[in-house]
């Protein structure tokens, strides 16, 4: 079996600024959503109570919310989880209500109306811990972005790290932009989940840099656009088995892994399908723009061939 | 070319052996299983103990197929969950003679079934977080300023009474949060109260400002490394009072850890009822100090042969000896800012010390003067019932605020007895500020789904590999085989806690482990295509793929360790497991799958072919393009 029988190199780059184009509309799409709708946050950084409660039956959702409601909460939010016999109920944080009060309360409430509901799972979340946990998540991709960069412009150059992170962050914009609209909870697991993707993403815009290095020293006549075509084009096959690969392990944990992981899987089937987008697509043509040149990544044009001590002596065919 | 020497294939059976060896503890399952732990600081489970469990359970001819002794709790596993209840049943009663105060702890639990050859050579399965095996989990939040505004208040106390003493005059001491302030009026009194403060309070720093026109304030700070040690303590004292409260729970593996500076997290595995726990750990012991009524009557209802006086209640101290004690309460826990052991300095007996506030040393100074040669209880409430601690005799007026109490004690009575005074009052008080309740159907099924989404997961990607590459898809899903066992070998041996983030966590590790044999795969086919030798193609397509895979693995090494560094609880669980699969994988996919390859195909010296699917070959020079120039080169 073989999959893919390119006969000649994708001109990709011809239409490097209709992508770009193209990407740049998505981004700033997902940027609008973001600022207009804004992300429905979990309860692990908003603070507050959240209770799930499984019925024997069908839960009628209305009644759960008329009668959580009528205990005088304001602004709760009932709905399935998972099942159509499990609700999920959320409570925002009340002054002078310990979260314990609150959860018996309404279980109580519940109970006498059905004696059949049970208490699955609670979760409080002081106010004070969700503040940390906004500031750890942008610490840490704060951390990422720099290290990447850092990393890569030590390997290959600054060119290609810029343009790997400008083209990965764009994947996380461009999720975050898919939640916002759909409004989508975003939990701690989803914030995890978006972050490896940016991992992920760039291993991919990795993988083809190293073959624009490789192809650079190949083919002396080649033209920078000549040789990102040939690099997207020779990666094309690993490419596309390696991400059906992944997101087959992902779709198992979409289907499989229960509501838990519903979030979590959904983000990285985003991250994946625009990691392959934009690595392909956005980090070549940036890096293409920023003016990557033969001479950036083959620093000395005669040299002993396998060089042991040259940290690119093995891309020497 | 592509021959492995020996100590490379020794390094791979090696590591498979201890990947096999460690992660074999967590197949075997968990079986029902008590656990017998101390419930007081003061007895210790030991071997006399576990001889007691023994026997108890052999006249009750239940059968446990293993019994011991593991650190401090003895452990019996059953077969049946039933066997497991009526077990604990015998052992109680074999054990706790005293219902209202048992001195252990029975409790339900699960323990690995793992052989015991198994546990010698110290491979335990991993254990399960709360998502995965229902429980409840809090985490606390030491109120700092409170303690450091209590510790602020016991010194200006200090200060007050040492001032007095050297005759230093002053216009008055407050305290503004948590600085002490000293009015004086001249130079010379502020010089004074200054040395002083040197000299005597290592705690404090001072700093004079001069006050309008009428004199001088000397401002006292507590000093960095003292404020850091009273929340140290604050911290330390509260994770105490947790485990005394806990104990009672019958919680058979609880975790109180210490998070950050001031927070405390409490897992209580196993545990429903939230409502009863929190009302437990919110629990305050409250501390009295009424005097001893001596009078003949008492002495009477003392033995039990008398009613008991009016105005006075009876208590019982810890080794079950009743006293009468007036109702009339003298101090209580409020005014005890500190109890700590040491020693008399004369007679080097075990001492317990007790600092008390500015008002508690005022009313301790008149009671103790009015009743010289008389005792006085100290006792301690808690689920509103009272235990004496200490009764120790008036010996002579004490001022000053610091009490030693000494006599007929050895070193850990009084350890337990200062321990005790101190749970009387939390150093500071605590708050909930997270919390969560899994059930246990909940968390089983979180553990299926989990095991679910993995296996399918990676039956999709072996079924696709073996269809694709044929022997080398073969390889490649071994290779991602070995990579699983050995991140839950990895896993295993570091104890980790596995969540259902976790599992996610390994799911995605296996996706993208496979990354790298797509890679090497690739490259093969390649060299295949631009007409290299299956020999010369196998060599080239590893060596040319592995600057690739550790360069791709690296950067998403780095997001991983980012998040290890900054993410908590969820976030952090997902890390470790990320980290720890990037680099198995790099060990897997490409050394030991190499390794395979070499074993296969590597001896034979006139190899045709390589089974590696089809690998298609553009026909024709006319067609000749930049992607095929590329590899005939």
């Amino acid at each position: 079996m073989e999959f893919f029988r390119i006969r000649k190199d994708i001109p990709f780059m011809k239409y490097a600024l209709v992508l770009n184009a193209v990407s740049f509309i998505t981004f700033a799409l997902a940027v609008f959503f973001l600022l207009t709708r804004g992300l429905h946050l979990s309860v692990e950084f908003t603070g507050g109570t959240v209770m799930e409660v499984a019925y024997q039956q069908t839960a009628d959702i209305g009644k759960v919310r008329d009668k959580v409601a009528s205990l005088g909460y304001s602004d709760v939010v009932v709905q399935n989880f998972g099942t159509s016999r499990d609700v999920m109920i959320r409570l925002p944080v009340q002054k002078g209500v310990t979260s314990a009060q609150q959860s018996e309360q309404v279980l109580g409430a519940l109970q006498a109306e059905n004696p059949d509901v049970t208490l699955r799972r609670t979760e409080f979340v002081g106010p004070q811990v969700g503040e940390e946990l906004v500031h750890g998540g942008l610490m840490a991709l704060a951390m990422v972005v720099l290290g990447i960069v850092i990393y890569l412009a030590f390997r290959f150059e600054w060119k290609f790290g810029v343009a790997a992170v400008i083209a990965n962050l764009h994947d996380v914009v461009i999720i975050l932009g898919f939640f916002a609209f759909f409004q989508w909870e975003f939990s701690l697991a989803v914030l995890a989940g978006v972050l490896a993707v940016l991992g992920y993403s760039v291993n991919e815009s990795v993988v083809i840099f190293d073959r624009i290095r490789e192809a650079f020293r190949k083919f002396r006549k080649l033209s920078t656009h000549e040789v990102i075509d040939h690099a997207i084009t020779s990666t094309m096959s690993r490419t596309i088995i390696t991400h059906a690969s992944t997101e087959a392990m992902v779709l198992s944990m979409f289907f499989f892994g229960g509501p838990s992981l519903h979030y979590f899987a959904l983000a990285l089937t985003i991250g994946i399908l625009f990691g392959i987008y934009s690595s392909v697509f956005v980090a070549a043509a940036i890096a293409m723009w920023l003016g990557v040149k033969r001479e950036d990544l083959v620093k000395a044009p005669v040299r002993k061939e396998g060089d042991p001590n040259d940290p690119n002596s093995g891309a020497v065919v | 070319m592509n021959r492995y020497p020996v100590w490379k294939y020794a390094i791979i059976v090696i590591a498979l052996l201890v990947g096999v060896v460690y992660t074999l503890p967590n197949f075997f399952g968990e079986a029902p299983a008590v656990q017998v732990s101390s419930a007081k600081s003061t007895v210790k489970v030991d071997d006399a103990v576990l001889q007691k469990v023994q026997t108890a359970l052999q006249a009750a001819s239940l059968p446990t197929d293993h019994l011991a002794l593991e650190g401090t709790s003895v452990r019996a596993r059953f077969d049946t969950p039933d066997d497991q209840l009526k077990a604990k049943d015998v052992i109680q009663r074999a054990l706790i003679t005293d219902a209202t105060d048992p001195a252990y702890i029975v409790a339900l639990n699960l323990v690995s079934r793992s052989p015991d050859w198994l546990t010698a050579l110290g491979a335990k399965p991993m254990y399960l977080g709360l998502d995965l095996r229902g429980g409840v989990h809090f985490m606390l939040q030491v109120d700092m300023q409170a303690a450091l505004t209590k510790k602020a208040e016991s010194l200006a106390g200090d200060l007050r009474t040492m001032l007095r003493d050297k005759n230093i005059r002053h216009g008055g001491i407050s305290r503004d949060g948590q600085t002490v302030e000293v009015r004086v009026r001249d130079q010379a009194t502020l010089m004074a109260a200054r040395n002083l403060i040197a000299d005597q309070f290592p705690d404090l720093q001072a700093s004079d400002v001069p006050d309008g026109s009428d004199g001088f304030v000397l401002r006292a700070t507590i000093k960095p490394e003292a404020l850091r040690k009273v929340q140290e303590q604050a911290l330390k004292q509260n994770m105490t009072t947790l485990h005394n409260r806990i104990n009672e729970l019958g919680v058979a593996e609880p975790v109180i850890q210490q998070q950050g500076l001031d927070r405390i997290v409490v897992q209580l595995p196993g545990v429903q009822d939230t409502a009863k726990a929190k009302d437990i750990l919110g629990r305050t012991a409250t501390l009295e100090v009424r005097m001893v009524d001596e009078s003949s009557e008492a002495r009477s209802a003392e033995m039990g042969s008398g009613p008991v006086p009016f105005g006075t209640e009876k208590y019982n101290d810890r080794n079950g000896q009743s006293l009468i004690v007036k109702k009339q309460v003298v101090l209580t826990g409020e005014n005890l800012t500190d109890a700590q052991p040491g020693f008399d300095s004369q007679t080097q007996e075990p001492t317990v010390n007790l600092t008390l506030d500015a008002k508690g040393s005022r009313i301790f100074k008149d009671v103790t003067r009015e009743n010289v040669g008389k005792r006085m209880a100290i006792i301690l409430f808690e689920k509103g019932k009272g235990e004496v601690v200490t009764a120790p005799v008036i010996r002579s007026e004490i001022g000053g605020g610091r009490v030693q109490i000494s006599g007929r004690m050895t070193t850990v009575e009084a350890n337990d007895t200062s321990l005790l005074l101190r749970a009387g009052s939390l150093a500071a008080p605590m708050e909930i500020i997270e919390e969560y309740t899994i059930g246990p159907s909940l968390g089983a099924d979180n553990i299926n789904r989990g095991i679910h989404s993995v296996v399918w997961g990676m039956v999709a990607i072996a079924v696709f590999m073996c269809l694709y590459y044929m022997v080398f898809g073969v390889i490649s899903t071994i290779a991602l085989g070995v990579n699983v066992l050995l991140l839950l070998a990895i896993l295993s041996m570091l104890q980790a806690t596995l969540t259902l983030p976790g599992i996610a966590a390994m799911a995605l590790a296996i996706g993208v482990a496979i990354d790298s044999n797509v890679l090497i795969n690739e490259r093969i086919r390649e060299e295949l295509r631009g007409g290299a030798s299956p020999q010369a193609a196998i060599q080239a397509g590893y060596e040319n793929a592995w600057h690739t895979i550790l360069d791709s693995n690296v950067t998403t090494l780095i997001a991983g360790l980012a998040l290890l560094a900054f993410g908590t609880g969820v976030v952090r669980g997902f890390a470790v497991v990320h980290c720890i699969g990037i680099v198995t994988s790099m060990f897997s996919a490409v050394f030991f799958s190499r390794g395979l390859v070499n074993l296969w195909y590597g001896r034979r010296k006139k190899l045709k072919s390589v089974s590696i699917g089809q690998v298609w070959k553009p026909e024709g020079d006319d067609h000749r393009s930049v992607a095929s120039r590329g590899n005939s080169n």
